[in-house]
């Protein structure tokens, strides 16, 4: 992996008032979770909304779409992907670490709120099986929305479609929706590995694993692709 | 040193036609690409930097096609006309970002052997965000010679800059001509390309209107004739006295005014008045028809 282009990347992230922004909503979830355990300590019934609902649904592929549409798309935006490209390096190396940097900001901050919520709501085993489908969502989550910035002049607009509409909706209302919704298989992975039923699973563990490495691998492939032909027009007067 | 081809390129978005089969070829040495705003100059030098497929015809560098090949930025260096750089960097960090990109042996110093051409090293360890948008152009100057490429691309470099500036870039670049780089520059101001370039390439419209050293496409620019709309006091008095002016191309008598075609533009605003008095007519109202740089452009690609 690129260390220069790492470590520009990340920086950049950091520097981006955009990115800080997201701060309440991981707060906001351990928040109700916390409110929710200290309300009943006996009934489970408000862990599937907020964990599930608020956690899978929400806050990760939110958190994801922000910073993945952020590691490349910004730099559309200035300008400043001119002076990454301009470079005799194969796209490949540039796409493979801004996903990484993506992936590893949104998979550690998303891990270790929902390991936080998890160990709150339940215990640690639970808390260990939501961070790692946080893990894994991130990662599918960011290889979508890094080829999404390359294909779309609206990304965050596209994202959020996709997320509220798609995964927020029509999958839970169409049957096997769940087959094609990253939600889906982050929630099943975190029951698998968190014991227990608690979440409210629809596709199985083969079906989860399998598709999460596609979106993934299938997200990387699509945004090298789409870099590889990126064009600058000519001026506009 | 290298040559950069292009080979009968067209370029077109839909039906709008944004570069129309042009054929050049950029030897070592400094070329000036000058045109209006909007004739395509942009279009071209991105086609040339590996950022536009050409949507007929090749751009190619030493041969090897610039789309699709990332290697070749071994040889390009790339200046945009647009001023983004990450600002949170400093100088030197962001022309050691440039020379570690580009697998340099010695990253470092040729950093700062690329900011010291461009006079920056004081300021060099500075955030980019404190520089002015004169040094932000040396700073990105200095990233796209870092790796001392034998081609050199760089859109309207001159924008924005003061004539202290301007003086310095121009004496770089110039350097780099000599040294056998082929640098390629863009401006829509002849003064500009005269300065530093030997062979100047007009582009108007699209479509390569004229090549050639610039002298020769100063000459082609001043010696077009000039047209001038003049009213007076007796319009037809003045043509016919006009007429009689060896500087005087044609005269089109028009309801109101006259329109005067000079091929001396000197020699013509020298006689007018003396006609005029000479005929007891006055003239109240004189105006250049044609002195836009696009009407100038107009005409060259039109002979």
């Amino acid at each position: 992996m690129n260390m220069t282009i790492a470590g520009l990347t990340l920086r950049s992230m950091l520097g981006r008032k955009r990115v800080w922004l997201l701060l309440p909503l991981p707060v906001l979830l351990i928040g109700l979770t916390l409110l929710g355990h200290l309300h009943d300590t006996v009934d489970t019934d408000w862990i599937r909304p907020i964990e599930q609902g608020l956690g899978f649904g929400v806050v990760v592929p939110v958190m994801a779409l922000i910073i993945g549409a952020s590691v490349i798309g910004s730099e559309i935006d200035d300008g400043t992907i001119v002076h990454i490209l301009t470079k005799p390096l194969p796209r490949r190396e540039i796409l493979i670490a801004k996903l990484v940097i993506a992936a590893a900001v949104t998979a550690i901050t998303t891990g270790a709120t929902m390991f936080v919520a998890g160990v709150i709501a339940s215990d640690l085993r639970f808390g260990i099986g939501l961070a790692v489908g946080a893990a894994i969502a991130s990662c599918c989550y960011c290889a979508l929305f890094v080829a999404l910035s390359l294909v779309s002049r609206r990304p965050v607009l596209v994202g959020l479609v996709y997320i509220l509409l798609w995964e927020g909706l029509l999958t839970h209302v169409l049957t096997s929706g769940g087959v094609i919704s990253i939600e889906a298989y982050a929630v099943t992975i975190a029951n698998r590995i968190g014991g227990g039923s608690v979440l409210d699973a629809s596709v199985s563990v083969r079906t989860a694993v399998i598709m999460a490495i596609l979106f993934a691998v299938g997200g990387a492939w699509l945004g090298i692709n789409r870099l590889k032909s990126f064009t600058l027009a000519g001026e506009t007067s | 040193m290298s040559t950069v081809d292009l080979a009968a390129v067209s370029r077109w978005y839909g039906n709008v036609v944004a570069v129309n089969d042009v054929t050049m070829s950029l030897a070592p040495g400094v070329t000036g690409l000058l045109g209006p705003n909007g004739a395509g100059k942009t279009t071209v030098l991105h086609m040339m930097a590996g950022f536009l497929p050409p949507s007929q015809g090749t751009v190619t560098i030493d041969g090897e096609p610039t789309w699709h090949h990332p290697d070749v930025y071994r040889k390009i260096g790339l200046v945009v006309e647009r001023e983004a750089v990450h600002g949170f960097l400093t100088g030197y960090e962001f022309v050691l970002a440039s020379a570690r990109l580009h697998k340099l042996a010695a990253p470092k110093t040729a950093a700062r052997r690329a900011i010291e051409l461009v006079e920056m090293t004081e300021a060099a360890d500075r955030r980019i965000e404190t520089y002015s948008k004169g040094m932000r152009q040396r700073v990105r100057v200095a990233a796209a010679l870092v790796h001392e490429p034998p081609v050199l691309l760089l859109d309207e470099p001159f924008n924005g800059m003061d004539p202290r500036q301007r003086l310095h870039m121009m004496d770089l670049l110039h350097a780099m001509g000599s040294a056998g780089n082929t640098v390629l520059f863009s401006s829509h101001i002849l003064e500009e390309v005269e300065q530093i370039s030997g062979t100047v390439q007009v582009i108007v419209s699209g479509r390569l209107a004229a090549s050639g050293d610039f002298r020769t496409i100063r000459r082609l620019m001043t010696h077009r004739p000039h047209v001038f709309a003049i009213r007076s006091t007796d319009d037809r008095r003045l043509a016919v006295a006009l007429l009689g002016e060896e500087s005087v191309a044609g005269i089109d008598v028009a309801a109101g005014e006259i329109e005067v075609r000079a091929s001396d533009y000197g020699a013509f605003t020298r006689a007018l008045p003396r006609i005029a008095i000479r005929e007891g007519v006055r003239v109240s109202q004189l105006r250049p028809s044609d002195e836009s740089l696009e009407s100038v452009f107009a005409y060259l690609v039109a002979s």
